[in-house]
C-alpha cells in the first residue's frame, strides 16, 4: 500500500514537473466554458442546471483524457525509465494501480477546478446540488474510464504521439456505441438486443444516467467493470512485453 | 550469491543468449565482456528480472528470480543500460523516492542516503533537475540508486560508459570500495577497466561463453604471452632486423609509429622459458648497445584474447610493418 502512494505521489508530481500541467488545466477550464456556454446557449436556457455543463464532458474528455493518460507508459518506455521501474521490489499492480490513480487525481483536480460554474448556477438559480454532486460523480467515473483505456493503449507503444490516437480512437468507439446517431442506424434493422447490448457498452449512455440524477448501481458497476477490466490488461500487456524485451 | 543456470533467450528465430551457466560470489566482481550485441545486456535483464527467460533461470542470494521476483529484487542493485533515471527529479527526490520504494525508514533512509551520495560525490547537483546534469553526474545517479540500500548483488551494466577519464577512475573507485562484500557483475567493452577492477572475467559472444577466467589468465591465452617486446628509435630497426635473425627459435613482428618502433619477440617452436628469451634479447641489446627506450616482457594482452576470441579479423602476418599509428592497439605491455 505505501509503495502505490510512493509511486502515485511520483507520478503526481511528475504531471506538475512542466508548465505544461497548468497549460493543459487552463485549456481544459476554457474549453469547458466555451462549449457550456456557446455551444451549450447555458444562459439562453435559462435553466438552473448544469446540463449543458456536463453534456459536453464525454467529447471534451475525449482528446484531454488520452492527452493525460498517453505519457503513462510509452514515456517510461522511451526513455528507459522502465526498466528501472519494473527491477524495483515492487508488485506490477502497485505501479499499473498508482500510476493510474495519480493520472485520475490530475483530471479529477481539473474537474474541481470547474467548480465556479457550480458557483454561478447557486448564485442565480436555486439548482438541485444532488443531481449536480452526482453529475461530478458520474463525469469522474467517466474521466476514469477514458484514462484506463488510454492506459492500457498507453503500455503497446513507446511513441506517445501513437498513444495518444490509438486511445483517441478507442474511447471514441466507447462512446458514440451510445450515441442517438449511431443507434438510430442500428435500430433500423437489427434487433432491440443487439441496439440495448450495444448502447450499454457505450459509457455515454452509463455517464448520461448518472448525470440525469439516478445514481443507479448498475451503472457504476459498469464504470468500476470497465476500469478494472482495462487496469488488468495493461497488466497483462506491461508483462507480456518483459517476455519481448521491448 | 549469483548463480545463472542454463539461461536461455530467445527473440523469435534469434538466440540473444544461449545456455549460459555461471556463478559470482560474494567478493567477486565478474567482468562481463564481449562485442556489441553479445548478449550483456539481456543477460543482465533476465537476472534482475526485468525480462523473462526463454529457459533456465537465475538465484539471486539463493532466490529465484522467476519464482520470486520481488523477494530477489530486494537484495538487488541494478544499473540499467544508459543509466535511466527520471528526468523531472532532482537527484534528491530520485532517491527519496527509490528509499521509499524499497521500504527503509525514514532515519535509515536518510543514513542510506547520505552514504550513497558520499560514494557517488553527488552533492554538488542534488537540486538540479536529472534533465539538465551532464551524463557523467546522470551515470553516478543511476549508481546512486542502485547502491542506496547497500544490496548485497549488484548488476551493472556499463558503468563508465560515456563518462571522462578522471569520471570513469571515480566509478571505478567506488565499484572497489564496494567489492569486499558484494557480488557484482559489470558488463564494459573497456578492456583496461576488466584488468582494473575484475577479480574474474567472462568473454562472451553470440550468447556464449568464449572465455572465463582471472583477467590475468585470459590475457595469457593472448599469443604476445612470453613475448618481450623492445622500443627503439626507428633508424635503428634495419640494424636490429640483421641481428635478431640471428636469435634461434624465435620469430618478430614490428609495429612503427613515428620516430618510435616497437618489436615483440615471440618464442617460436619449442617453447623456451620465457625469461630465457627475454635474457637473450638483453644481451643483445648490451652487446649493440642499442639505446633501448622500454624493454618488456608481456604477461598478455586482453584486446588481443577478445578479438581472437570474439571472431573479429586481426592481422597475423610474421612481420607487420604499420607505418600509421591509427589502427594500432595499445597493448597491455608490463
Amino acid at each position: 500500500m505505501s509503495q502505490f502512494w510512493t509511486i502515485t505521489r511520483r507520478e503526481f508530481a511528475g504531471y506538475f514537473s512542466t508548465p505544461l500541467a497548468f497549460v493543459f488545466i487552463v485549456v481544459f477550464l476554457l474549453a469547458n466554458g466555451l462549449a457550456t456556454f456557446y455551444l451549450g446557449a447555458w444562459f439562453e436556457m435559462g435553466q438552473a442546471d448544469l446540463t449543458s455543463f456536463f453534456m459536453f464532458h464525454p467529447w471534451l474528455y475525449l482528446f484531454f483524457l488520452p492527452a493525460i493518460s498517453m505519457r503513462l507508459w510509452a514515456e517510461e518506455r522511451r526513455n528507459g525509465s522502465i526498466e528501472l521501474l519494473l527491477t524495483l521490489p515492487v508488485p506490477l499492480s502497485a505501479i499499473v494501480l498508482g500510476k493510474y490513480f495519480a493520472a485520475l487525481a490530475f483530471s479529477a483536480l481539473a474537474l474541481a477546478l470547474t467548480f465556479p460554474v457550480w458557483i454561478s448556477v447557486n448564485f442565480l438559480g436555486d439548482p438541485d446540488n444532488g443531481v449536480i454532486l452526482a453529475s461530478y460523480l458520474g463525469s469522474l467515473m467517466l474521466a476514469g474510464g477514458y484514462l484506463a483505456i488510454g492506459s492500457c493503449l498507453s503500455a503497446l507503444t513507446r511513441n506517445q504521439v501513437i498513444a495518444f490516437v490509438i486511445s483517441v480512437v478507442a474511447c471514441f468507439l466507447f462512446t458514440v456505441s451510445g450515441a442517438p446517431l449511431v443507434l438510430d442506424i442500428f435500430r433500423s434493422w437489427a434487433p432491440q438486443v443487439l441496439t440495448d447490448t450495444l448502447a450499454s457498452f457505450s459509457l455515454l449512455t452509463h455517464f448520461r444516467a448518472i448525470t440525469g440524477g439516478v445514481i443507479d448501481l448498475r451503472d457504476l458497476v459498469f464504470f468500476v467493470t470497465l476500469i478494472g477490466v482495462f487496469l488488468v490488461a495493461t497488466m497483462i500487456i506491461v508483462d507480456m512485453k518483459k517476455g519481448e524485451g521491448a | 550469491m549469483i548463480e545463472v543456470q542454463h539461461l536461455v533467450k530467445k527473440f523469435g528465430d534469434f538466440t540473444a543468449v544461449n545456455d549460459l551457466s555461471f556463478a559470482v560470489e560474494s567478493g567477486q566482481v565478474m567482468g562481463f565482456l564481449g562485442p556489441n550485441g553479445a548478449g550483456k545486456s539481456t543477460t543482465m535483464k533476465m537476472i534482475t528480472g526485468f525480462l523473462r527467460p526463454t529457459a533456465g533461470t537465475a538465484r539471486i542470494a539463493g532466490i529465484d528470480i522467476c519464482d520470486n521476483p520481488l523477494a530477489a529484487q530486494t537484495q538487488l542493485g541494478y544499473l540499467p543500460e544508459g543509466a535511466p533515471a527520471w528526468p523531472d527529479m532532482t537527484p534528491r527526490q530520485f532517491l527519496d523516492f527509490i528509499t521509499r520504494i524499497r521500504g527503509l525508514d525514514k532515519a535509515a533512509a536518510r543514513q542510506a542516503m547520505t552514504r550513497a551520495i558520499g560514494m557517488t560525490e553527488l552533492h554538488g547537483v542534488l537540486d538540479q533537475p536529472i534533465d539538465t546534469l551532464s551524463k557523467g553526474y546522470r551515470r553516478r545517479v543511476g549508481l546512486a540508486q542502485a547502491i542506496v540500500h547497500d544490496p548485497d548483488v549488484l548488476v551493472m551494466d556499463e558503468p563508465t560508459d560515456g563518462l571522462d577519464p578522471n569520471q570513469k577512475f571515480q566509478v571505478r573507485q567506488a565499484i572497489e570500495e564496494m567489492a569486499a562484500h558484494k557480488a557484482i557483475i559489470i558488463s564494459t567493452h573497456i578492456l583496461e577497466e576488466v584488468d582494473a577492477i575484475c577479480s574474474h572475467a567472462m568473454i562472451i559472444d553470440r550468447g556464449e561463453i568464449v572465455a572465463e577466467g582471472t583477467p590475468s589468465a585470459l590475457a595469457a591465452r593472448s599469443r604476445f604471452f612470453g613475448a618481450v617486446s623492445l622500443t627503439l628509435d626507428t633508424q635503428l630497426l634495419e640494424r636490429a632486423r640483421a641481428v635478431l635473425d640471428g636469435i634461434a627459435n624465435s620469430r618478430y613482428e614490428v609495429v612503427t609509429r613515428g620516430v618510435e618502433t616497437v618489436i615483440s619477440v615471440f618464442p617460436d617452436g619449442t617453447p623456451a622459458p620465457a625469461t630465457d628469451l627475454l635474457a637473450q634479447v638483453q644481451d643483445l641489446i648490451a652487446q649493440q648497445d642499442w639505446p633501448v627506450r622500454a624493454l618488456a616482457l608481456e604477461t598478455g594482452r586482453l584486446d588481443d584474447v577478445f578479438g581472437t576470441l570474439t571472431r573479429k579479423p586481426r592481422p597475423l602476418a610474421d612481420a607487420v610493418d604499420v607505418p600509421d599509428a591509427a589502427d594500432v592497439p595499445d597493448g597491455g605491455r608490463a
